[in-house]
């Protein structure tokens, strides 16, 4: 009885995104039709330029390495009850990091190289993070707003870096990039003649961590237990505070990551522009129900769509702003319909509950994450 | 040094800081009534975009500007429907705003002029002084009117109250999802305002993201003016203070960091949320609803 409620449960979560999905896509058809474009042509120009050939594949797996981290690091600090859309900033910090001290050029092996430049984005990412964390913990500073500020201050420190530290930082102020990164430090590309990295198998290895962590774990369990009630936890005598800063910081480390991914796997440097994963990991977050591997297949969703959107540019001539309609789409549709399951929750409690109903999993608000 | 402080240094300023004050009295009054609303980013973008439509189709500034109002209130209730309507979470329903409308903008963009980065230029709204937007004064006029509204009127005071205690103010009889609906969709309104200032005021075109976090800026000004009109608008003069006095620094090459300058603004933010300048106080209410369902 227990196993078939979790496995209905279940089916109801991965509906209801797959749901959100398809009428994203569906609005999103009618806005090309209304700017008088053939929607199927549109998409499938979409799909064509996502998988049609060996690099197009690449392509999207590149495309969807950022947003796996971007994904988890918000799935990581909405658990713990907290909305963290400072991913962005975090991202930069992370990028920053990692470009610096691989453009140093040190004489180090890769596998020394990489896993240290990969930590210190970690960490720097992880700092930006939780400095949210703390701030709420100390004084209830709003965690949202926080990290907007973050993020603008994350893009006023690495102009700062990139543009007038070049006497002690190995930046090109010119090119507003650090200099490249060393051959040691680069991550290898995983499918040749395309620019796929091995960002996603870090990635993908990351996600595997964050659902041991969150679900194996007890510290996972005690950051859950916080997100879903702060008093409940503070009366199992956990600290709130303490939990929270944590939780930002690995949700800020997992940014990071994603952030170095992305200079030392497909850039090659760190530039001076946003990297523009931070609000998107919001979408793949809900999409993938903040569950890590809900994250991966989401984040792939999300690849598909960007790597996509050029070809359906070119061919279709739809713009691939698109693509920023659908995330936002795949947003709203998702809140609407997690809104009707609580509607109707609510609805069968009045009539007695017959049926322990399941569709009040499907929470969007931080301090009722669902667990799958 | 005096040549530094000069009438186009405060002439500066006050154009820096009116599309943030359009944004940020749309922010406070969407705030005071208890919905967060990060949605004025994308919020002023729509407005500076459907300015510059409106101009293009209609040929009169003005006819943009009640257009861009108009879109302004439309994205609005988007956010009010989401957001109260069906209780989604408001972070949630703005962040999705914000997508949309930096998406839906340079779309149409696209589709209606074939350029993705920009509109062709259009008319603009009238100077009432050399570099002094007619909207200007308006924003600043804005803030009194705000005050008053809220300190005095019937339906403003009925707001705070939905902003403070939504159930408390429900069981006394107040219509309180119908009043967040009106402040919401009028916080669209005024960021959309703000938005047609940067693109039909102080600019004659729509190029894309123009509105570049302003409406994240004006929501911290809310903040850092903790939810009152006056400090409000005390936040945005000088957050565009810092802005245009980094700008005069780049000019005339003086020895202040630009960089610093420019992290001003969320660097004091951060710093007030953190209490270390004084008690930080949002509306008790903020993201609560008067019943829960």
């Amino acid at each position: 009885m227990f196993e078939s409620a979790r496995s209905r449960g279940l089916l109801v979560t991965v509906l209801t995104s797959l749901a959100a999905v398809a009428i994203a896509l569906l609005v999103g058809a009618i806005f090309i039709l209304l700017s008088q474009q053939n929607p199927i042509t549109a998409y499938r120009a979409l799909l064509d330029g996502a998988f049609g050939d060996r690099r197009a594949v690449g392509e999207t797996l590149a495309a969807s390495t950022p947003y796996i981290f971007g994904g988890l690091a918000f799935a990581v600090a909405y658990r713990a009850g907290l909305f963290n859309i400072g991913i962005e900033g975090q991202m930069l910090m992370g990028g920053l990091a990692a470009g610096l001290f691989a453009a140093w050029n040190f004489d180090l092996p890769k596998v020394v190289y990489i896993p240290t430049a990969l930590l210190l984005a970690a960490i720097a990412g992880g700092i930006w993070g939780a400095i949210a964390g703390a701030l709420k913990a100390v004084s209830g500073a709003h965690e949202v707003i926080t990290t907007i500020m973050l993020n603008y201050l994350a893009y006023q420190v690495l102009s700062y870096c990139l543009l007038r530290a070049d006497g002690w930082l190995p930046v090109n102020p010119q090119l507003q990039a650090t200099d490249p990164a060393a051959q040691n430090a680069r991550l290898p590309n995983i499918l040749s003649g395309t620019r796929a990295h091995a960002g996603l198998l870090v990635g993908l290895l990351v996600a595997v961590l964050v659902w041991y962590f969150l679900f194996r774990t007890s510290f996972g369990y005690q950051l859950r237990t916080v997100g879903l009630s702060k008093g409940a936890a503070a009366y199992a005598g956990m600290s709130w505070g303490a939990t929270i800063t944590v939780a930002m910081f690995i949700s800020g480390a997992l940014g990071g990551l994603g952030g170095s991914s992305e200079t030392l796997g497909l850039l090659g440097q760190q530039y001076n522009a946003p990297q523009g994963y931070g609000f998107a990991s919001i979408a793949v977050g809900l999409v993938g129900r903040n569950n890590p591997f809900g994250v991966v297949l989401a984040a792939l969703l999300f690849g598909t769509l960007r790597s996509g959107s050029t070809a359906m540019q070119n061919q279709a001539g739809t713009s691939k702003e698109l693509v920023l309609v659908l995330q936002g789409l795949v947003i709203l549709a998702f809140a609407a319909l997690a809104s009707s399951g609580r509607a109707q929750s609510w609805w069968a409690r009045r009539r007695g509950a017959r049926f322990k109903d399941t569709t009040d999993t499907i929470g969007v608000e931080p301090g009722v994450a669902p667990e799958l | 040094m005096s040549d530094f402080f000069d009438v186009n240094l405060l002439k500066a300023v006050l154009r820096m800081a009116t599309p943030l004050v359009f944004a940020a009295m749309g922010g406070l009054l969407s705030e005071r009534s208890g919905v967060m609303n990060i949605g004025l980013e994308g919020m002023m973008l729509t407005g500076a975009f459907v300015a510059v439509l409106g101009t293009y189709y209609l040929h009169n500034p003005w006819a943009g500007l009640v257009c861009a109002m108009l879109a302004g209130a439309g994205v609005g209730l988007i956010h009010a429907f989401w957001s109260i309507g069906l209780r989604s979470d408001q972070i949630v329903t703005g962040t999705a705003i914000n997508l949309l409308a930096a998406g839906i903008t340079i779309f149409l963009c696209q589709r209606l002029w074939n350029q993705s980065g920009r509109s062709p230029k259009v008319d603009t709204l009238p100077n009432v002084t050399a570099g002094i937007n007619v909207l200007v004064p308006v924003a600043f006029l804005l803030v009194p009117v705000v005050w008053y509204f809220l300190r005095t009127t019937k339906p403003g005071l009925r707001l705070m109250a939905s902003g403070e205690n939504p159930q408390a103010a429900e069981s006394v009889g107040i219509a309180v999802d119908k009043l967040r609906y009106v402040a919401v969709m009028m916080s669209g309104v005024l960021a959309a305002a703000g938005g047609a200032y940067l693109s039909i005021g102080s600019l004659s075109l729509f190029t894309r993201d123009m509105t570049a976090g302003r409406g994240f800026i004006a929501l911290a000004a809310v903040i850092f003016g903790n939810w009152m009109p006056i400090g409000t608008l005390g936040a945005c003069l000088l957050f565009a203070g810092s802005q245009a006095l980094q700008v005069q620094a780049q000019i005339k090459g003086l020895g202040i960091s630009t960089d610093l300058l420019l992290a001003l603004p969320y660097l004091l933010t951060l710093i007030a949320l953190a209490g270390f300048v004084r008690n930080s106080r949002p509306p008790a209410g903020l993201g609560q609803h008067p019943t829960s369902h």
